[in-house]
């Protein structure tokens, strides 16, 4: 059973950019928050088998805290803002689908080859997968670039964090704890912030839509 | 060449042949049945053939002998295909005429054929089908390519006999990277075998059609070699799934036992692939059609990762 | 050892107490209250160094050297003044419509919160929680920023919070490749992120690790200094927040993420051997000084035009860093105090001028020596100050910076004296006419505090003629501990 665990972890690792890759081709913004809630179990399990396998207590902590805050609280959250801005419709990007999508895999090779020479240096159980977290928060990136409305930019935000953490996870078997609370303090206050916000922009512009938020210039 | 092995190669054909309208006839009863439906008997697509083969032939005036020509070039292609894919037997004779690069061409040379019938007569709908045909193909052979290079990188071969005698030795492990193929094969066969989300089989609004708007025109023995074509077409992609992603149970080179335990499990294997595809088609909404490329880029590009992601963990 | 529980537990009580009574009318001073608690206890804390020496605090959480006590200090200070300048700036804002009293309660409590967030950023020997802080204090600051709720300060706010957030999310992948190393180092049962540890062994760190480390580090890290070209949200941030909250941003915020970025290349710097840390300051350093001196010439923004110059003064900085030695790394670290101090009382003046005019464009702000003597003297001599004319304490570390860069890094110094003529000619063309000449521009209804203003100026001004021997001990023995 034990020497399926790396095997798994690669698997949730697959699994993660897989999802990645689906947040960046989806056109739906629930679609998009169930996405996210997806990407979070796969990194609450892949947190939990490697507590499991290296007999760190602390990572079972970590998994426990990615559940709470991005599994449970921040779609909760997500959702209940999307119901009162009543945003569902279909998102439009600035690039189309098949570009993103090729662009993403120009990403996912440079992350590749970038992590590469650093996972063969580590020595923890999965650090394969940091290239597979680099990628993951490369694409997250993208995905706030090429959209023009604020709730995807939102949640391309906290897809990055998520890779951020499954990062810390794998190739480090996780980072202090007062760190791991420092963050995730973080990301709560965050998020809380960014829905004060869109209500703000809401009100303020009557759209979402980010293009509004492009007058200030140098004249 | 042993005689066993010749048996087996005259098996698989024998086999796809006999078994290829037998698992459209399933997914069909499935598909009924999950939408409600009362469904056909399982042996109607056989009843269709016949009734087919007994019927005259109706030509337009001007067609060109490539038309009458196609249906049989389409047939020998999934008849050729059938033979080199291990369905229940790893030792086929056959096997190093085609590795699975030329199998993707012998698909291409059918469809090249297909649409070029379509467009002979001249009608609209024709080279409208063919159009479309085109623009799928187009996408989705370099997706396959690149699912089949994910196996081959894996078993370091690109003969799909080597890749499951391989695989299947292998001991019981998670390849993420077979993962994502698995998923990007999934989609380019629903696209190759017009099942829907890409097309949907049942339609009878021609302007929605791609593959049956290519055998509109079609009539008798020439519809039936095609429609069997088809059926065979899905047969060979679903044991090509099967020999990729699950090659357990195929019997290898002098093993005439096993050569008989495996026929009942492709049966079996094929029986559950044919409910998930029912299942997948009922629960999906047929796509517009200029979705479609971005529906085998995904796939392409998911299969590049999955090459990737081989590379980067190693092949564990 | 508790003073510094006092300089962290202050602000943070402040801002609870803030938030319950900040919207009343001695909301005010009870802001400058703490602020003023908050210095006497940095400067409680800098006497203990004094006598004591570096010390670790609370099981070595927190570590207070040469180079940061002095910035401890010094960021209690300009809060300080910035507090009493924003008691009557604000007040003068409330009565002109822009500010209510709940935004009032928001504006006092989070600008505590934010004096708590870069004093602990300072102060701690956890790289991790460096992360966390300069995260806490961006966020902070975005509340600051948009506190106005006008369209503007809106896309402000939401420019700088997406594109903090993903600078600073790199730098986190940089943190956690730093701990990948200490772990590679020390084993898994003692791989820690203090600093202080870290430094000790930084000869065993991995080199291929670290050098990746310190570039997202420096990418991430450098989108909060501003650095070309990560630079698109400041301008916009710094001048549609309140006046108060531009000071202590341009002011305070970049100095902390100056720090982090320091602490990080000492590290890197053991690890690799190589100088590759400091090719790399340099170059992003020259390119914010050169593309930030061009853009000044383009504002016609009072404030952006002087958050571009916060940009270049930055970039300045950054370049004196990546040369090291003991002269550029002195220089940079005088530079850092005194552009502090100066920039903060040019935004002290320019809020008052734009309070008067109504409005921040420049062409339509004429003439302020006229109506009120003193803030149009002010912004004079700040802008003198800032440009880098003697006797000031800008021209001493600039002079400092270029001297060394001539010597040892020749190539640059055509671009740094272009850049600093450039900004020097538009800055000089467009202040003039705002300080002299005619005027339309009624007085304020309320005096305004020009204390602070001239405090900071003559400080500048005292730096630029003469160095306290324990401040110059205390450069000295930063600019050893950098690498210099």
């Amino acid at each position: 059973m034990i020497k399926f665990v790396p095997q798994l972890i690669n698997l949730f690792a697959t699994l993660i950019l897989l999802l990645s890759f689906a947040m960046i081709s989806q056109r739906r913004i629930v679609s998009l928050i169930h996405l996210f809630m997806i990407q979070g179990a796969a990194l609450v399990a892949a947190s939990f088998l490697l507590a499991y396998v290296t007999h760190q207590p602390e990572l079972y902590i970590s998994g426990v805290l990615t559940l709470l805050l991005k599994v449970i609280c921040i779609p909760w959250m997500l959702h209940r803002m999307i119901r009162k801005l009543n945003v569902r419709w279909d998102v439009e990007t600035l690039l189309n689908i098949p570009t993103t999508m090729l662009i993403g895999i120009g990403l996912v090779i440079f992350a590749f080859s970038l992590a590469l020479p650093i996972s063969r240096l580590s020595d923890a159980v999965a650090g394969g997968a940091l290239g597979i977290a680099l990628a993951c928060v490369m694409l997250s990136f993208m995905m706030m670039i090429t959209r023009s409305k604020a709730v995807p930019q939102v949640i391309g935000f906290l897809s990055m964090e998520n890779g951020l953490l499954f990062a810390a996870t794998t190739v480090t078997n996780g980072m202090p704890m007062i760190v791991e609370f420092g963050i995730a303090l973080d990301v709560l206050v965050g998020v809380l912030i960014l829905g004060v916000f869109m209500f703000q922009i809401r009100e303020k512009f009557d759209s979402l839509d980010i293009h509004h938020l492009e007058t200030l210039k140098d004249e | 060449m042993s005689a066993l092995g010749v048996f087996s190669q005259l098996m698989a054909l024998v086999l796809a042949l006999l078994l290829a309208p037998l698992l459209t006839g399933w997914v069909n009863q499935w598909r009924h049945w999950l939408q409600n439906k009362s469904a056909p008997s399982l042996l109607q697509p056989y009843r269709t053939l016949h009734k087919l083969f007994n019927k005259d032939s109706l030509i337009a005036e001007h067609a060109s002998p490539l038309y009458r020509f196609a249906p049989y070039v389409v047939f020998g292609c999934m008849l050729l295909a059938s033979a080199i894919i291990p369905t229940i037997s790893t030792d086929l004779p056959l096997s190093p005429a085609a590795d699975a690069i030329a199998l993707v061409g012998l698909f291409a040379l059918a469809r090249v054929f297909i649409s070029l019938a379509a467009m002979d007569v001249g009608t609209a709908f024709g080279s409208m089908g063919a159009r479309r045909e085109m623009l799928v193909g187009f996408l989705a052979e370099p997706a396959l390519l690149m699912v089949m290079f994910c196996a081959s990188m894996i078993t370091g071969s690109t003969s799909l006999t080597t890749i499951v005698e391989t695989l299947a030795h292998r001991d019981l492990a998670i390849y993420p990277s077979l993962l994502l193929a698995g998923v990007a094969f999934t989609m380019v066969s629903l696209a190759e075998n017009a099942r829907v989300p890409v097309d949907n089989p049942d339609t009878h609004l021609e302007l929605t059609m791609i593959h049956e708007a290519l055998v509109l025109e079609y009539s008798a023995r020439h519809l039936a070699l095609m429609e069997w074509a088809a059926s065979m077409k899905l047969f060979a992609y679903s044991c090509i799934g099967l020999a990729l992603f699950f090659p357990w149970g195929v019997a290898e080179a002098n093993a005439p036992l096993a050569l008989l335990l495996a026929l009942p499990v492709l049966v079996f294997k094929l029986a559950i692939g044919g409910m998930l595809l029912a299942m997948i088609e009922t629960a999906s909404a047929k796509m517009r059609i200029f979705r479609v490329p971005e529906f085998l880029g995904t796939a392409f590009l998911l299969a590049v990762i999955g090459l990737l992601v081989n590379v980067l963990l190693g092949g564990t | 050892m508790s003073a510094l529980f006092l300089v962290l537990g202050i602000p943070l009580l402040g801002a609870l107490a803030l938030a319950l009574v900040g919207h009343r009318a001695y909301a005010r001073d009870i802001n400058v209250v703490f602020s003023l608690l908050s210095f006497l206890s940095a400067c409680a804390m800098t006497a203990q160094v004094i006598q004591d020496g570096p010390q670790f605090v609370w099981d070595k959480q927190f570590y207070i050297d040469p180079l940061n006590v002095f910035l401890v200090t010094l960021t209690a200070f300009v809060s300080l003044n910035t507090a009493i300048f924003s008691r009557p700036y604000m007040r003068i804002e409330q009565d002109h419509g822009k500010m209510t009293p709940p935004r009032m309660r928001l504006y006092h409590s989070m600008y505590q919160l934010f004096s708590f967030t870069m004093l602990l950023g300072f102060t701690t020997n956890n790289l991790g929680i460096i992360w966390v802080a300069m995260e806490a204090a961006t966020l902070t600051t975005v509340l600051l920023v948009s506190v106005y709720r006008t369209p503007a300060s809106l896309e402000a706010a939401w420019k700088y919070f997406i594109l903090c957030g993903v600078g600073i999310a790199q730098a986190l992948f940089g943190t956690i490749l730093v701990y990948m190393a200490a772990d590679k180092a020390l084993g898994s049962e003692h791989a820690t992120l203090l600093w202080s540890s870290l430094s000790d062994i930084k000869g065993q760190l991995d080199p291929t690790i670290m050098s990746l480390a310190f570039v997202f580090l420096l990418i991430g890290y450098g989108t909060k200094i501003g650095l070309v070209p990560l630079h698109s949200w400041l301008p916009d941030a710094h001048a549609e927040g309140p006046t108060p909250v531009s000071a202590v941003l341009s002011g305070l915020l970049l100095n902390v993420a100056m720090y982090a970025v320091l602490r990080c290349k000492v590290l890197t710097d053991g690890a690799l051997g190589t100088q590759m840390a400091g090719q790399l300051m340099m170059g992003f350093g020259l390119l914010s000084v050169v593309v930030a001196a061009f853009f000044i010439s383009r504002q016609k923004d009072v404030k952006r035009m002087f958050s571009y110059s916060s940009i270049e003064h930055m970039g300045l900085i950054t370049f004196a860093f990546g040369m090291g030695g003991p002269v550029a790394n002195f220089a940079g670290l005088l530079h850092m105090t005194v552009h502090s101090l100066v920039k903060s009382a040019i935004f002290f003046t320019v809020g008052h001028a734009t309070q008067k005019a109504g409005t921040q464009v420049m062409s339509e702000i004429r003439g302020l020596i006229k109506v009120n003597p003193a803030v149009g003297w002010g912004l004079m001599l700040g802008v003198m100050a800032i440009l880098g004319m003697p006797p000031f304490g800008v021209f001493a570390s600039e002079f400092l910076i270029l001297t060394t860069a001539m010597r040892e890094q020749p190539w640059a110094t055509p671009f740094l004296f272009l850049a600093l003529g450039v900004a020097f000619a538009s800055m000089l063309i467009r202040v003039l006419p705002m300080v002299f000449g005619d005027t339309t521009l009624k007085p304020l209804a309320h005096p305004p505090a020009l204390i602070p203003v001239f405090v900071h100026l003559a400080l500048g001004l005292a730096l630029g003629l003469y160095i306290p021997p324990y401040l110059d001990g205390w450069y000295v023995a930063a600019s050893r501990m950098l690498g210099g």
